[in-house]
C-alpha cells in the first residue's frame, strides 16, 4: 500500500530531514521524492510505502499533520488511491 | 504514474476550494419491522437501525483520515415510515418518529430521513396518520427528516395531498416558531421523488431497494468555480461546458472511491453516487457564484436559467462516466439559504421566487430552503407546491418544495437556522389567492408523453 505525503509552505532548513525521519521512525519507506521551490514557497511530494508501518496509517497522517502545524507547514499524508481515482481513467 | 501537478491540484481542491464528500448515507429497509403493536414495532426499528449503522460514523471518519477527504455528513435513510406504520393497529406516528430520533442519536448520525409517505395517487393505510403527525414529529425530534411524494409523471398530481401539505408545512413552522421555524426546513414535498437519494431532507429508502445499501452524495461547487475562474473570460460556452464536465468527473471519481471503500468496509452493497453540486453557506462553496463566474452580474438576472441548464447538464455528463452507478438527484442544487451567492442575490432583490421557479425546470431539485412570509396561508403554500409539482410532472424530472414560513416575520426580515441550513431573507410572494383552485381537491391527470411541444 502506498501513500503520498505533500509538504507545502515556506522553505526552511531541515524539512526533508524531519519528514523522512518521521517516516523512518515508523518503518515507512520513502520510494520517491520530488520537490520544487517557487518564490520561497516549498512544495515537496513524497511517495511512500506504508505496508510495513508500525502505526495505523490514520494515526501517522494525524501525527505528521500536527508536525506540519508546529513547523508552520501544510503537511498531508493521503492514500495514493485518491489521486489515482481523480487523475487516471 | 502520478505527477506533481495532479497531486497539488487535488490538495488545492480540498484545502482551498471546499472539495468534500457531502454525505455517506446508509439506506436501511424496515419492511421486516412491521408489527400490529406499535411498541413492538418501534423496538424492532430501533434494534435494526442501531445494529446496521453502528459502525457507519466510525467507518466514515476512518476513510476521511486515510484518504484525506472531508466527509461532512454520515446519515441514514429508511423505508418510508408510512409503509411500516400501516401494519400497526394504533398508528402512533409520533412515537415512531421519536424512536427514529433515538436511533439516530445512538448511531451518531446527524440526520435520519424517511419519515415519509408516497401518496402520488392516493392515501394508503398509515399515510394520512403519518402526514398529519409530521408537524408534531418534526417539532419533537432533532434529527428526523420527512418527505412526502405528492405527484409523478406516471400518476399525475394528488391535489388532496397537495392541499393537506400546505397545512402541514404551515403548522410545522408554527410549532417550531421558538426555534427559528426549523420544522419545515426538515420537510420536503416531492414530485417524482427518487428512491435512492442520499441527500437530506428528502432521503428515503425506496421499496425496491435492497435490505441495506450505501449511497454517497458528492459536492464541490467551489472546485467548479475555481476551475472556471482559472480559465478566464476568453473561453466560449462550449469550452465552459467541457471544463465543467472534466471537473465533475474528478469530483465524482473521488465520490466513487469513497463509496466503494465504505461499502467494502461496512460489508454493505454499494448503491449509487449522487452527482450533485451541493452548496454550503461557506463563502466560495456556492452554485450562484459558478453562474456569476460564467458571466452573470448577479444570480437571478436574465440568463440565469440558461447558465444553470448548461451547468446541470455538464455536471451529469462529466459525472456519469466517473461512477459505475449514478442515481439520486444528480445535478446542481439551488437551496437559497444554504448558498452564500443566492442569499446575497435574494437580499438585493436580484433573485425572485418566479425566477427560482423557472430555474427549477432545468436544475436537479426544486424550490429549496426559501423563507416566505409568516402570514402566508396554507392554500398559497399548497399552490406553490402544485406549481412546482406540475413542472416536475410535465418534464419527467424530480422537483421539490421546501419553503419555510417565517412565523412573525415579514418580507425582508431574516431567518437564521445556523449550520449547513444557513440563513436568508424572507422573500415576497404573489398576494392574490389560489384558495378556490386548491380547495377543489381531486387529481391532476398524468400528462401526455408524446406530442411534445
Amino acid at each position: 500500500m502506498r501513500a503520498v505525503i505533500t509538504v507545502i509552505g515556506k522553505d526552511m532548513v531541515g524539512i526533508l530531514a524531519k519528514v523522512s525521519n518521521e517516516c523512518a521512525k515508523h518503518n515507512i519507506n520513502v520510494l520517491e521524492v520530488t520537490q520544487s521551490i517557487l518564490q520561497d514557497m516549498f512544495a515537496m511530494i513524497m511517495m511512500v510505502e506504508i505496508s510495513g508501518s508500525d502505526v495505523p496509517f490514520t494515526q501517522f497522517a494525524e501525527n505528521i499533520g500536527k508536525m506540519g502545524d508546529e513547523m508552520g507547514l501544510s503537511i498531508h499524508a493521503m492514500h495514493e488511491d485518491i489521486f489515482n481515482a481523480m487523475h487516471t481513467i | 504514474m502520478l505527477n506533481a501537478r495532479d497531486i497539488l491540484e487535488t490538495i488545492t481542491m480540498i484545502q482551498d476550494e471546499h472539495l468534500d464528500v457531502r454525505t455517506i448515507t446508509m439506506g436501511i429497509s424496515l419492511l421486516d419491522c412491521c408489527h400490529s403493536d406499535v411498541d413492538v414495532m418501534c423496538q424492532k426499528v430501533y434494534d435494526k437501525i442501531t445494529k446496521y449503522a453502528k459502525d457507519l460514523v466510525k467507518t466514515g471518519e476512518d476513510i476521511e483520515k486515510e484518504f484525506g477527504i472531508p466527509i461532512i455528513n454520515k446519515r441514514i435513510s429508511i423505508t418510508p415510515a408510512a409503509m411500516i406504520l400501516a401494519s400497526c393497529d394504533n398508528k402512533d406516528a409520533v412515537k415512531l418518529a421519536k424512536t427514529l430520533d433515538a436511533a439516530a442519536k445512538t448511531c451518531g448520525v446527524n440526520f435520519l430521513g424517511g419519515f415519509s409517505a408516497l401518496v402520488q395517487k392516493g392515501f394508503g393505510p398509515g399515510d394520512k396518520e403519518l402526514i398529519e403527525a409530521i408537524p408534531e414529529a418534526l417539532a419533537s425530534t432533532d434529527f428526523v427528516c420527512s418527505s412526502v411524494n405528492i405527484g409523478s409523471t406516471k400518476t399525475g398530481i394528488n391535489m388532496d395531498a397537495v392541499g393537506l401539505m400546505g397545512k402541514v408545512v404551515k403548522r410545522s413552522a408554527e410549532l417550531t416558531a421558538d426555534r427559528g421555524c426549523i420544522g419545515p426546513a426538515k420537510l420536503v414535498v416531492f414530485c417524482n421523488a427518487p428512491e435512492d437519494n442520499p441527500f437530506m431532507a428528502g432521503a428515503f429508502h425506496g421499496a425496491g431497494e435492497p435490505d441495506c445499501v450505501i449511497n454517497v452524495g458528492v459536492s464541490g461547487p467551489g472546485v467548479v468555480r475555481a476551475a472556471l475562474a482559472k480559465a478566464g473570460d476568453e473561453i466560449d460556452l462550449t469550452a465552459v461546458a467541457d471544463l465543467i464536465k472534466k471537473t465533475a468527473f474528478k469530483i465524482t471519481r473521488m465520490g466513487q472511491l469513497v463509496a466503494t471503500e465504505a461499502s467494502r468496509r461496512l460489508n454493505v452493497p454499494f448503491g449509487i453516487v449522487d452527482l450533485s453540486l451541493a452548496p454550503t453557506p461557506a463563502v466560495g462553496d456556492s452554485v450562484a457564484y459558478i453562474l456569476e463566474e460564467m458571466g452573470l452580474e448577479c444570480c437571478g438576472c436574465h440568463g440565469t436559467t440558461a447558465a444553470l441548464a448548461l451547468l446541470n447538464d455538464a455536471v451529469k455528463k462529466g459525472g456519469v462516466m466517473a461512477s459505475s452507478h449514478v442515481g439520486g438527484l444528480s445535478g446542481a442544487f439551488i437551496p437559497v439559504t444554504e448558498d452564500a451567492g443566492m442569499i446575497h442575490a435574494a437580499e438585493i432583490g436580484a433573485l425572485s421566487l418566479t425566477k427560482l421557479e423557472a430555474m427549477t425546470a432545468v436544475c436537479s431539485v426544486g424550490l429549496d430552503m426559501i423563507n416566505i412570509p409568516g402570514d402566508t396561508t396554507p392554500e398559497v403554500i399548497s399552490a406553490i407546491i402544485a406549481d412546482e409539482a406540475a413542472i416536475g410532472m410535465v418534464n419527467s424530472k424530480t422537483t421539490a418544495v421546501r419553503v419555510i414560513p417565517a412565523i412573525g416575520k415579514k418580507v425582508g426580515e431574516e431567518l437564521d437556522f445556523g449550520g449547513l441550513l444557513g440563513r436568508g431573507p424572507v422573500m415576497p410572494l404573489s398576494t392574490y389567492s389560489p384558495a378556490k383552485f386548491i380547495n377543489r381537491g381531486g387529481r391532476i391527470p398524468a400528462p401526455m408523453q408524446s406530442l411534445k411541444n
